[in-house]
């Protein structure tokens, strides 16, 4: 059977994202078919055909997809599934939007967060904020599956030569209208895709001492982060957050600053490669997943780093 | 406006879990079970529709053992009306609760059902768009604000790279994000008045759906652990160790 692996795009390119989705994609095995759907995405039809071990890509060029509304993609989307063994997506927040409304008009289970494959119809998935790792099978005849990203290793964005075909949109239910964003501007690297990430908690204080972070991320040409109490507190926006409830990273390298390590934080980041803690609380639990652990106080410690570099 | 809130009884968050020697499962027995904290957030932003003369009645409801009815209580003691308890003893996957969820909506005839946006203990983050979709009604998941209007619902949506406002028709369902409001604590006279307060239970087959799982759970293990790391005595030590031990930089 034949997967179908949802892009995600802003109508101009294509997100990295997508590649790791295809990646688990190879790894189910099958023929690989991407749907762009999106208005005046031509440009992300045609990177998403040049990816590694995709065979054909489908592009569904309408007003209706201007914004990847779930209201108005999961009637496309479930048109198509009825051929495929599996749809796909990562599980980002479009992923998460979309795919279960997908998976509860087809009358199938959702699998979200997939961090293995064991078979077509076997996964792996972290429970409880990572804290468990549960094997699950599905009966289901459509295998509708959310990837996280970090597990799976991006297909190749080059070297592919898939076909392009056109396909009509399903409409507007116009019930949901896109109405603005408000996107984070930042010269850094994706935090999800980032190979260093620094990242910041309650210990900073305020808004204003992240300037220390930001200047030790580029230095090390990192992307910055934050714990979920950094946030709350309005130190940084609400897309820094890495955690059960925010992002998931695995970067080569983790420097948590000012941050206690609960285990809704480290679900977001435990798979880090290397991580460093530099927390004034020797006791702080940050340090039972540290590789090196620094006791000392940020604010001296963190110029101190970004000096040594 | 009725208000809907389906509020889930899990492990509390604080806990530490323990995977069961056999691999079937995580220990719940004797551990200590709360609201799942988005549940709180989701009873929380009805109850302040209700008191800002949005909302005429917040309705709470679970799917789950009869140990449950204490997360309707403690939803009540918040200011929600009246429970209802969907009592199953089998695991309650998604897909089956929003089946369940559906045929209420349809019984009680909400304009607004409000959720977490995901239950801390499966992790799915599922329910609330496969309600929306088994009813056909727009969704405004992970909301950190929600403003009523007249027909309709603007939500501001927590997204990966920012924030994301849709303009949602009514009925629509929302899911809650943690930012969307903070929980109050029940009062003592609030708790001692829920107990008053009227839930009523129901059979999954009695609003005629089939909550059997569609997942099959072959096992469940402890995740790879890190091996165990060190201190450095200085940032001199850890430039050192990411320079030549590490070589992460
Ligand atoms: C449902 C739910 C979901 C959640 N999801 C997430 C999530 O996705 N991500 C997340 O991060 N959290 C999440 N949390 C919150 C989590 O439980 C913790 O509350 C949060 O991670 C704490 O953030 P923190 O470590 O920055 O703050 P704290 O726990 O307050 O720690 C601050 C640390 O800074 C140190 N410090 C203070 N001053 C200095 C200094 N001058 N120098 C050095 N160190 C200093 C202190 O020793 C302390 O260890 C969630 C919670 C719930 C209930
Ligand atoms: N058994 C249940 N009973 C009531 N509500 C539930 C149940 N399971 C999930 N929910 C609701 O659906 C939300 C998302 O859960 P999930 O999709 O399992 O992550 C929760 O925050 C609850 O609001």
């Amino acid at each position: 059977m034949s997967i179908l692996v949802i892009a995600e795009h802003d109508n101009a390119a294509l997100k990295a994202a997508t590649l790791n989705a295809v990646g688990a994609a190879a790894k189910i095995g099958g023929d690989i078919h991407v749907l762009v759907a999106g208005q005046g995405a031509q440009a992300v039809a045609e990177a998403a055909a040049k990816v590694a071990g995709v065979s054909k890509v489908l592009l569904a060029d309408d007003a209706a997809y201007a914004h990847p509304l779930p209201e108005n993609v999961s009637p496309l989307v479930v048109n198509l599934a009825k051929g495929y063994g599996h749809v796909l997506a990562a599980a980002s927040s479009e992923g998460k939007n979309l795919l279960p409304r997908v998976a509860a008009l087809l009358d199938v289970a959702a699998i979200s967060d997939i961090t293995g494959v064991v078979s077509p119809d076997t996964f792996e998935r972290p429970i409880y904020a990572g804290n468990a790792i549960a094997t699950v099978k599905s009966a289901d005849p459509i295998k509708v599956v959310t990837v996280r990203t970090t597990a799976f290793e991006a297909a190749a964005a080059t070297g592919g030569s898939a076909t392009v075909e056109t396909i009509a949109g399903t409409g507007e239910t116009g019930s949901a209208k896109f109405v603005g964003q408000e996107l984070t501007k930042s010269e850094r690297p994706e935090l999800t895709q980032a190979k260093i990430v620094v990242s910041g908690g309650r210990g900073m204080q305020s808004g204003d001492n992240f300037k220390l972070l930001e200047a030790l991320a580029d230095t090390l040409g990192a992307a910055v982060g934050a714990s979920r109490a950094a946030v709350d507190a309005g130190f940084v926006p609400n897309d820094y957050q890495v955690g059960q409830t925010g992002k998931i990273v695995a970067p080569e390298l983790y420097i948590a600053v000012g941050i206690s390590g609960a285990i809704q934080h480290l679900a977001g980041m435990k798979d880090s490669k290397v991580i460093v803690a530099i927390n004034k609380d020797e006791e702080a639990p940050i340090f039972q997943v540290a590789d090196y652990g620094l006791v000392a106080d940020l604010f001296k410690a963190v110029p101190e780093l970004q000096q040594a570099l | 406006m009725k208000i809907l809130v389906p509020v889930k009884r899990v492990v509390d968050y604080n806990v530490k879990i323990r995977v069961k020697a056999d691999g079937s499962g995580v220990e719940t027995a004797n551990v200590k079970m709360s609201m799942n904290p988005f549940d709180e957030i989701a009873v929380e932003e009805a109850v302040r529709l209700k008191e800002a003369g949005k909302a005429t009645e917040v309705i709470v409801v679970t799917v789950g053992p009869t140990a449950a009815q204490e997360t309707l209580r403690t939803a009540l003691a918040m200011g929600a009306d009246r429970g209802i308890l969907v009592q199953t003893d089998a695991e309650t996957q998604p897909l089956a609760v929003a089946k369940v969820l559906k045929a209420l909506v349809e019984k009680e005839g909400p304009t607004l059902v409000i959720l977490g946006k995901q239950a801390i203990d499966d992790d799915c983050n599922q329910t609330g768009q496969m309600l929306a979709a088994l009813l056909g009604w727009p969704q405004g998941t992970f909301a950190s604000k929600v403003v009523p209007g007249e027909g309709s619902l603007t939500v501001t949506r927590e997204i990966d790279g920012g924030l994301e406002t849709v303009q949602l028709t009514l009925p629509a369902v929302v899911t809650a994000d943690l930012r969307l409001n903070e929980p109050r604590y029940a009062s003592l006279p609030n708790i001692m008045k829920a107990k008053k307060k009227p839930i009523e239970t129901l059979a999954p087959d009695a609003l005629g759906v089939d909550v059997a799982p569609r997942l099959t759970t072959l096992k469940v293990a402890e995740p790879a652990k890190r091996k165990a790391g060190v201190k450095v005595a200085d940032v001199a030590a850890l430039v050192d160790k990411l320079k030549n031990e590490a070589r992460a930089i």
